[in-house]
């Protein structure tokens, strides 16, 4: 039996790295309520690869839900398989990353459980006995203290605010556990991804992350002016809802309240109000940047160093001389 | 084709809202309210994909106090058919006390659809369509980017981590909305003349088996976040350079 349960996510057989974060989450729960933590994979055909990143970190045990109904993530069928591992285990805590996967599918796990979910955590606390999740709310204009009143509780833990947990060594022992998918009961079907190709670093793996607003004028410039720059930097790209509502990038570049949270050692914010959505995705960063030729911008209010500047101008000038510095 | 569609009171977007003294509450004075703008993407889908049908009927819902009559009044005068307010004491309120009552308003229904918010702007939870179609083991697409009914099913884009996905459902189903399904439309004054005499019932959490007061989550307290520092205007690239060297160790 172990305290916690930590829903592992996979991409076509491979381990997401926001999946180590929500084990530092699980470690950090175990430091306020005791006990141990074990990992749930769930999916179809070899899991090993899976399983095999999940060794080391110290899990009680390794459930494999393991069906050929979970070739395609759906999450009709993955909170079936999730659901069949929380009980197997006995976990009175359930951690998933707030990733994409884990915001479609974990709700569905705390409702078979009966079990109440906090969002989006960001920090875990000792409170009277139990524990308070940390989440931010409004945008991130107020930090809420949660308290799950149910005797399993669900939290999705925001990756940025959680460590990525260590490796420690040892062998956690593979249950398989059969049965956990009623194939019958499914009224969805996974049909594809369209995956949005890049060379560059993913924007929430990154460590130098460049964003582009409207200020950017036309779809063109992010690529003759913005992407030069990311790539002087090795930096991730991306963007303000303004210019992904436009088109000019995927959708997947957003970053803000309702896109990607991101928290680079480096975030450079170019032509970018500031508005207060778009904040709430990227206040974590270590250090930020903005060059925007209005004094008043927002995003001034948020940045260690502002540039009030055309950005036309400027950001050809700083990707010359980030060049010449890495030579 | 028949779908349901919630329409939540939310603060405005805009507004910057803070705790009360005892950090107990959120202090609402000054503040405006609005109808959620992934619930007004909703509203607008729902509207649109019963137009197409040529027949059928969207019933939006909310649940609050009497203010989100408001609310509900907007998406009649949007297009939407009739209309369903909950009145109960907001603050009471939590995503799984809302998915429950739509859950018995879905039995009673019997939609092809239950089209909500991908999240509340508020509480920024992002679990009510997730937790309605576990209850009712119904099949959903969340963060609907694009979507096209086929008979009684539909295909849907969703925005996700890496890309867009597809998906495939049958009906009834429940699909939550991202940012560009659509564009909203602003009601017009005839419309919102004739949104006053389209039907409007008043229920109770408890008309729908649902009793407020032991909720799964609940806020112990509302904060401020902690502030970033204050920072510093540089006068050129070659300071933003050396600072980011020297000073930040960020290059
Ligand atoms: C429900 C909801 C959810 C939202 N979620 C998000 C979200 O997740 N992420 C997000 O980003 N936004 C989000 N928004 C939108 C947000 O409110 C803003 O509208 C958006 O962030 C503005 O994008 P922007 O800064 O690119 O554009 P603008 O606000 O138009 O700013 C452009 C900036 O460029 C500057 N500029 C122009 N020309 C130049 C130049 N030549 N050189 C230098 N600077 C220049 C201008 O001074 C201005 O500050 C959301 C809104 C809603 C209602
Ligand atoms: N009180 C409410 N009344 C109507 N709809 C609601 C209410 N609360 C939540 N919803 C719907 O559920 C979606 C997800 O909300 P949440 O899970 O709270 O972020 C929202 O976008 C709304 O569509």
């Amino acid at each position: 039996m172990s305290k916690v349960i930590v829903l592992a996510e996979h991409q076509d057989g491979a381990l997401v790295k926001a999946t180590l974060n929500a084990l530092g989450a699980a470690k950090a729960l175990n430091a306020l309520v005791g006990g141990g933590f074990s990992i749930a994979v769930a999916g179809a055909g070899a899991l090993d690869g899976v399983v095999a990143s999940l060794q080391g970190y110290g899990a009680e045990a390794i459930y494999v839900a393991q069906d050929p109904a979970l070739a395609g993530y759906t999450a009709q069928a993955y909170a079936q398989a999730f659901h069949a591992a929380v009980r197997e285990s006995g976990a009175a805590f359930v951690v998933a990353a707030s990733t994409a996967k884990g915001k479609d599918c974990t709700p569905r796990v705390a409702a078979r459980l009966g079990a109440g979910q906090a969002s989006d955590v960001v920090g875990v606390e000792a409170h009277g006995g139990g524990v308070v999740y940390v989440r931010p709310m409004w945008a991130g204009n107020i930090i809420g203290r949660v308290r799950v009143n149910t005797p399993v509780q669900v939290i999705t833990a925001r990756p940025t605010d959680f460590e990525a947990a260590p490796q420690v060594g040892g062998v956690s022992p593979v249950k398989p556990l059969a049965g956990a998918v009623d194939a019958a009961s499914l009224r969805m079907s996974y049909v594809g991804l369209d995956a949005v190709k890049s060379d560059r670093p993913s924007l929430t793996d990154a460590s130098v992350v460049v964003s582009g607003g409207r200020g950017l004028k036309e779809a063109e410039n992010f690529k003759r002016v913005l992407e030069p720059l990311a790539d002087a930097l090795g930096a991730a790209v991306g963007a303000s809802r303004a210019v992904v509502d436009l088109g000019w990038v995927p959708n997947d570049w957003q970053v803000g309240q309702t896109g990607k949270v991101v928290a680079p050692d480096l975030y450079v914010a170019l032509g970018i109000s500031g508005a207060i959505q778009h904040l709430a995705g990227m206040k974590g960063s270590k250090t930020i940047v903005a060059i925007n030729k209005d004094p008043e911008a927002p995003i001034f209010q948020v940045a260690d160093y502002g540039l009030v500047a055309d950005l036309f101008a400027a950001t050809p000038e700083l990707t010359a001389q980030v060049k010449a510095r890495k030579g | 084709m028949k779908i349901i569609v919630t329409a939540k009171r939310v603060t405005d977007y805009d507004s910057k809202v803070i705790p009360t003294a005892d950090g107990k509450a959120i202090n609402f004075d000054n503040v405006d309210f609005k109808m959620n703008p992934f619930c007004e993407i909703a509203v607008e889908e729902a509207i649109r994909l019963v137009d197409a049908a040529g027949e059928g009927e969207v019933v939006v819902v909310a649940m609050g106090d009497e203010e989100a009559t408001q609310e509900v009044r907007k998406a009649l005068a949007m297009g939407a058919h009739r209309g369903v307010l909950v009145e109960c004491d907001e603050s009471k309120l939590d995503s799984d006390a809302v998915a429950r009552m739509l859950v018995k308003l879905c039995q009673d229904e019997r939609p092809d659809l239950l089209l909500l918010g991908k999240q509340a702007v508020d509480g920024d939870s992002n679990q009510v369509g997730q937790l309605v179609a576990e209850h009712l083991g119904w099949p959903q697409a969340t963060f609907a980017y694009k979507l096209s009914v086929e008979g009684k099913g539909a295909t849907v884009q969703r925005e996700v981590d890496g890309g867009v996905e597809t998906v495939r459902l049958s009906f009834p189903a429940v699909i939550t909305t991202d940012l560009r399904l659509n564009e909203p439309r602003y009601p017009s004054l005839p419309n919102i003349m004739k949104a006053k005499k389209k039907p409007l019932e008043t229920m109770s959490p408890e008309d729908l088996g649902v009793a407020l007061g032991a909720p799964k989550v609940e806020v112990v307290s509302y904060g401020l976040p902690s502030s970033r520092k204050a920072g510093q205007v540089v006068d050129s690239v070659a300071t933003l350079v050396s600072k980011l060297v020297n000073e930040a160790k960020a290059l």
